[in-house]
């Protein structure tokens, strides 16, 4: 694909049982940043994800089993390495996260040098409001995440975010797989690597399907297992990025 | 002394299939190590039941079945742990194998598509 810039974008969407919404997503992203690539990564949906993101003008990889949202987001990672990729920029879906603001994550790692730059609902832009224990599990997530990034965040949870070059070679590497694995596991082995974590305001809107979990039953379920996640990601050593190709 | 037959006996028939299994590579070594090792510890206490009397007064627990239980309680629970290892790095593996996989065939696709279709190479496989 010819590029203007010498900066290479790829927008990595992770897509499982997404057929409503992907083709929509694909083809807004399209619109909102021309320059950039576009990898749809199918996590062994069972629907026509892949024919709709086709038909939407991206690039689609099939993985043949449904290995969760850290597989997908790995294997989009390894795909920008390889590819000689600069920056992958992860979006939902779903629709949940505006294209437009991909312009905002960008202009942040440029103007503050950050190697990755986390979309946040939580910084001042739109409404976004969550309540009881998921507000619990979040505050705690973010307090404790701030200081290991050394960085105010205040949305450790979204899946909005910008890997520069240092951040691709990492998460090609050693992606969590677990749950919560690829937002708050994903940004202690990122500052544990040393990288620069920062955070702009993005606004968020109403998912154009699916539905999200406010119940309090899996709110109380989720805050138990941010806790664990944490504890375990913070005792672990660090690990290296992939520095030679074939080494992973 | 009967019982203690009845054990040996046991012991025998799990140590036959355990050798069954490896035979015909049902089974790799690395598991039937821990089996063949119980198995052996059984017919130990089963040949010589004092040991488990001296063994528990050694401990001190009070009455040897309890500390054979109690052993054999540990050491069951140590082979699930095992098991549940040996699953998660199967799962990583099985994950890094699914994401190789899919990106060689994006790079197959892409390479058909460009070298043209020559053979109907492109409409074979369609994900599901």
């Amino acid at each position: 694909m010819p590029n203007p810039s010498p900066r290479r974008v790829l927008v990595v969407m992770p897509a499982w049982n997404e057929e409503q919404t992907v083709g929509a997503t694909v083809l807004e992203v399209r619109r909102c940043a021309p320059d950039a690539s576009i990898l749809v990564v199918n996590d062994g949906s069972t629907d026509r994800t892949s024919e709709a993101a086709r038909q939407a003008g991206a690039m689609v990889v099939d993985l043949p089993i449904n290995l969760g949202v850290g597989g997908a987001l790995r294997t989009g990672y390894r795909f920008a390495l390889r590819h000689g990729h600069d920056v992958a920029i992860q979006v939902d879906a779903d629709g949940q996260h505006d294209p437009a603001q991909i312009g905002r994550l960008l202009a942040t790692m440029d103007d503050e040098g950050a190697d990755i730059v986390i979309g946040s609902r939580f910084a001042g832009a739109g409404d976004y409001e969550v309540h009881g224990p998921r507000q619990w599990a979040m505050k705690l997530l973010s307090t404790v995440l701030s200081r290991v990034t050394r960085t105010r965040l205040t949305d450790t949870t979204s899946g909005f975010k910008a890997c520069g070059p240092a951040a691709i070679a990492l998460f090609a590497a050693d992606y969590p797989a677990e749950y919560l694995g690829d937002t708050v596991e994903s940004l202690v082995v990122a500052a544990r690597a040393g990288l620069r974590v920062r955070q702009v305001a993005v606004t968020m809107r109403e998912r154009a399907g699916g539905r999200p979990s406010h119940r309090p039953f899996r709110a109380a379920v989720f805050l138990g297992r941010a806790i664990l996640a944490l504890l375990i990601a913070l005792s672990r050593p660090a690990t290296a990025p992939i520095t030679h190709e074939g080494t992973a | 002394m009967s019982g203690y037959v009845f054990a040996l006996a046991l012991t025998v028939i799990v140590l036959v299939m355990l050798f069954l299994l490896m035979r015909r590579r049902r089974m790799r070594e690395k598991y039937a190590a821990v089996w063949i090792v119980l198995a052996l510890a059984v017919v130990v206490l089963g040949v010589f039941p004092r040991l488990a009397v001296w063994l528990a007064a050694l401990v001190g627990v009070e009455t040897p079945v309890n500390l054979v239980f109690a052993v054999a309680f540990v050491v069951l629970l140590l082979v699930c742990i095992q098991l549940s290892v040996e699953v998660s790095g199967l799962e990583e593996e099985t994950r890094t194998i699914a994401e190789e996989l899919s990106l060689l065939r994006f790079e197959v696709e892409h390479h058909v598509e460009a070298s043209g279709p020559t053979r109907e190479a492109s409409s074979s496989s369609d994900p599901a």
